[in-house]
């Protein structure tokens, strides 16, 4: 094949053939730190990205306090919190504009520099080159630019706490004419500001996604390994391509909607400001005429693609463990490719069910109500298809599987609990209610988180030569299991009795909310979902522990291999050298031939040259290739 | 090691690395502009009649402008041509004239037509008071010629003070033609040419005023589109000199000398990238100057 002697040529050739980089060791800094590497960049996202996920889950924990307890002093620690200003928590007690900046603070670095950097570009950027048999990312530089926009964007809102007023308060969808005209006058510094500042920092987070984006497809299209057909792609690999379309073409007009959000509050534009807007009594003077609806539709066109986002390459890291571990091909590999490639269109036709409220005529709640729900039909192929591979395997219960097990119904129950929500006669009631805040959190806390921790324990050995422990790994994944529907599961209750998600007094003050679901009131089922919610941080501590007690002490991994998997990572040498592969790889056949029949070991890797007379009989294996 | 593709073609997919992200940065920038008007379009749907000014861009200097463009994309192709054709003094010749090109847009329109906006001054009037500013505003005449009213009047503020002084009770516009002689048929459609204020004097009260400003992005949904598209086109102008002044520069002669396709390559890269800024060049000109 002509790829073939393509890069054939370029490994037997001086590979400085204008002998301008002479070969020398980097330093430090340009090793680890501005490091263009694409598995430094994709660590590097990963370790920002998981400490921003523990910060978000750490602001969720001070919520619940408030929501037990409402208005009662947080013991011990209340009184350190002061350091987010005297605005916070006077005498350990939140108030209601710091709980505010807390829950708006909670999805945005959750969602946006938390599962997005680990999910996407963490996982994306470590796995996707070597599974693809690529030495780097086609553009090598661009992806550190990625990384520093990112960090650069997150430190920003991190810097945003501080400022006076303190963080973003108008939650992490900015409904306008609300954050616009808050955390403005007054003590406001017109650009330090908490909101401001949250729409400067998420421009430098879309051009870091842009810019990943960008560079992933081009890495998917261009840098296949030679033999390495789209179809002989792994599921992972097709859900980052997907996930990268996502991101590529559904950023930017929510990029659009920030910038002229940010006109409205820096040159006091109209955009997203009707006439005739009283705040606190005074007529605003501005020249009104603009649309808060606008706003809510460029917002959703990003925010349902991003949902998209948040859960595809969870998919992704599932399906390559629950094949690995269960000894089995994946079950329906076409359908999966398809089933993400019709999600990922699907997912940009759906938007305005965010929207039910807004009385859209009937005709558009129509068309969204049913584009909403055929997009339940590629999840549900997926999760089938998931579910079916699991049948008849020699399943091994490995941490990663256990996780990935784990994720298949928690993910059934956040897509099932949508189905309501997606017919707008049943959401007009249950809008903006906690069982909204289950329905997602379903899906993406042990759901997609639980992907990600699957994905960290599976590929640990490629990046750091050394196994996660299994021990504490179980002692990691039961009481996360437990505890996350311990947290959840009562949220749909809260949320069927009418509580909504925004309350700051957790519904204490509210008269209904002594209706009692199972022996408790809306309001009082908050104190055991605290609970929970405090335990499920304890029990990331053996988490983090092993996680970094493991990089010097695990029990080195036994081969490069340690899985026995059959894709191409695991030709690669552990802590793969800069340009991965020490003879680049040529692939053969599919990704998941475990247990062929006839040979001596129940794994094929995809470089393994396909036998004379061998049968050829998995359907993601295309024509014979000789070499 | 070496990333593959760089500069010669992949054989199955046909194209080179840089081309991929060329085309996958312009999706973006589609969907980036795409929201941009499709604010245009809601906010000008749901302006009422006579809300959204008509004629106040200076549509010979667009013109110019757009013509500007034009010829740089011309330039940038033929730039690259040479190249291929391993014409090196030809190709820098193109290219400094689309570099010239691309500063004469950019001063042209931060260096005159914005500003000439900002010193231009708009009042409109509360719709109980209309019938008070008759003489200025020719709602009769309009009404009977089957027009949308106007509620707008522009022109040079004598008084700039007043914008801030709450002593001052009236603003005192030196009145735009229009306004000077709002009954004349020859007002009835936006001017081609500029026509600037006249020398006549309009007092308009400001009890009686909705909201005035000068003519910035915050005087009404129209300049708040128009500056703020314009602005972000203006940044994909810049953006683009810059690149093309490097491809000027001694180290993009060294690559020639070493590699001249790969100079082509990237050449041919930013030139993409400049026919799309055209591109939305070629929607806002209509979108703002003419319709
Ligand atoms: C499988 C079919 C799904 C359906 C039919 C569905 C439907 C819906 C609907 C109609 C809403 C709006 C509810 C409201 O605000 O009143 C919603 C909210 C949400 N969904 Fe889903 N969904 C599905 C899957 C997913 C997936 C896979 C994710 C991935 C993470 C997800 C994440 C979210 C989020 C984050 C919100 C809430 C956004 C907010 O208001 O803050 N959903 N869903
Ligand atoms: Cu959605």
């Amino acid at each position: 094949m002509d790829t073939t002697t393509h890069v054939g040529a370029h490994a037997a050739h001086d590979p400085h053939p204008h002998g301008e980089h002479p070969h020398h060791e980097l330093g430090f800094w340009r090793k680890y730190i501005f490091s263009t590497d694409h598995k430094v960049i994709g660590i590097q996202y990963g370790l920002c990205g998981l400490v921003f996920l523990f910060l978000g889950f750490s602001l969720m924990m001070m919520m619940r306090w408030q929501l037990a307890y409402p208005g009662q002093a947080l013991p011990v620690i209340g009184k350190i919190l002061n350091v987010f200003g005297p605005g916070s928590m006077p005498d350990g007690k939140m108030t209601p504009e710091f709980y505010n900046s807390l829950g708006a603070m909670h999805g945005t670095i959750m969602i946006f520099l938390g599962i997005v950097p680990v999910a996407f570009a963490a996982f994306g950027n470590f796995v996707v080159p070597l599974q693809i048999g690529a030495p780097d990312m086609t553009f090598p530089k661009i992806n550190a630019a990625s990384f520093w926009a990112f960090f650069v964007g997150g430190m920003i809102m991190l810097f945003s706490f501080f400022v006076p007023g303190g963080a973003a308060k108008t939650g992490w969808t900015a409904y306008t004419p609300l954050s616009i005209i808050t955390d403005q006058g007054g003590t406001y510094d017109p650009v330090f500001n908490g909101q401001t500042l949250w729409l400067i920092a998420f421009i430098f987070l879309i051009t870091s996604s842009l810019l990943g984006a960008v560079n992933f497809i081009s890495t998917i299209i261009q840098l296949r390994a030679p033999g390495l057909t789209w179809m002989r792609l792994p599921f992972f690999v097709w859900a980052q391509f997907v996930t990268a379309f996502l991101l590529l073409l559904a950023f930017p007009p929510l990029e659009s909607a920030l910038i002229m959000q940010l006109m409205d509050r820096l040159a006091g534009t109209s955009f997203f400001l009707p006439s005739g807007l009283v705040v606190n009594g005074t007529p605003l003077h501005v020249s009104g005429g603009g649309s808060p609806l606008l706003w809510q539709h460029l917002f959703w066109f990003l925010g349902h693609p991003e949902v998209y986002v948040l859960i595809l390459p969870a998919m992704g890291i599932v399906a390559e463990i629950i094949a690995n571990n269960s000894r089995k091909p994946l079950w329906g590999y076409k359908s999966l490719v398809f089933a993400a490639l019709v999600l990922g269109f699907l997912s940009f036709i759906v938007w305005a069910h965010h929207m039910w409220l807004t009385g859209m005529g009937t005709a558009v709640s129509a068309f969204f109500q049913t584009t909403t729900l055929i997009i339940s039909i590629p999840s549900v192929i997926i999760l089938s298809a998931f579910f079916i591979s699991l049948w008849g395997g020699s399943i091994r219960f490995t941490v990663p599987m256990l996780f990935a097990t784990a994720f298949l119904p928690m993910f059934g129950i956040g897509g099932l609990t949508g189905i309501p929500l997606a017919f707008n006669s049943a959401d007009l009631y249950l809008h903006d209610t906690y069982y909204v805040i289950a329905h997602f959190h379903y899906i993406v806390a042990p759901g997609t988180i639980f992907g990600l921790f699957a994905g960290i324990y599976y590929w640990y050995p490629k990046a750091t030569g050394r196994m996660m422990n299994e021990f504490w790994g179980k002692v990691h994944f039961w009481p996360s299991f437990i505890c996350m529907n311990l947290i959840f599961l009562p949220m749909f209750l809260q949320g069927m009795l009418g509580m909504h998600r925004r309350w700051y007094d957790g519904g204490q003050g509210w008269t209904l909310a002594g209706d009692k679901v199972w022996g408790l009131s809306g309001f009082q089922w908050n104190q055991p979902i605290s609970i929970a919610a405090w335990c499920m941080g304890l029990a990331q501590i053996p988490f983090i522990i092993n996680f970094f007690w493991s990089m010097r002490h695990g029990k080195k991994a036994v081969s490069d291999n340690p899985w026995e998997a059959t894709t191409l990572e695991w030709t690669a040498p552990n802590m793969p050298p800069h340009g991965n592969f020490v003879t680049p790889p040529v692939a053969y056949r599919g990704p998941y031939e475990y247990s062929l029949p006839g040979r001596d070991r129940d794994f094929t890797m995809q470089n393994e040259p396909i036998e004379p007379g061998e049968q050829v009989h998995h359907p993601s294996t295309e024509p014979v290739l000789h070499a | 090691m070496e990333i593959p593709y760089t500069v010669v073609a992949r054989r199955d997919t046909g194209v080179w690395n840089a081309k991929v992200g060329i085309w996958l940065f312009l999706a973006s920038e589609v969907m980036l502009f795409g929201g941009l008007f499709s604010a245009y379009v809601f906010l000008r749907l749901d302006a009422g009649p006579g809300d959204w000014p008509h004629g106040v861009l200076n549509v010979p200097v667009g013109t110019f402008n757009t013509a500007i463009l034009i010829i740089s994309s011309v330039t940038v192709v033929l730039a690259w041509a040479a190249l291929k054709m391993r014409q090196f003094t030809r190709y820098r010749i193109y290219m400094a004239i689309t570099i010239l090109c691309g500063v004469v847009f950019l001063v042209v329109k931060l260096g005159y037509e914005w500003p000439q906006k900002y010193v231009h001054f708009g009042a409109r009037i509360k719709e109980s008071e209309l019938a008070k500013y008759e003489k200025y505003l020719g709602n009769q005449h309009l009404l009977a010629e089957g027009f949308a009213p106007r509620k707008e009047i522009t022109g040079h503020l004598h008084n700039p003070q007043a914008l801030h002084d709450p002593n001052i009770k009236e603003y005192e516009i030196a009145l735009d033609p229009v306004n000077a002689d709002p009954t004349n048929k020859k007002m009835d459609r936006p001017h081609f040419f500029y026509v600037p204020p006249t020398e006549k004097i309009g007092i308009v009260e400001k009890a009686d005023v909705e909201y005035a400003n000068m003519f910035l992005p915050k005087h009404s949904s129209y300049f708040a589109t128009y500056f703020t598209i314009t602005g972000l086109h203006g940044a994909h102008v810049l953006a683009g000199v810059l690149v093309f002044c490097y491809m000027l520069l001694p180290a993009s002669t060294r690559l020639y000398r070493q590699n001249p396709e790969h100079l082509a390559n990237r050449v041919e890269v930013a030139g993409l990238f400049w026919h799309f800024v055209d591109l939305i060049w070629i929607f806002v000109f209509p979108l703002f100057y003419l319709l």
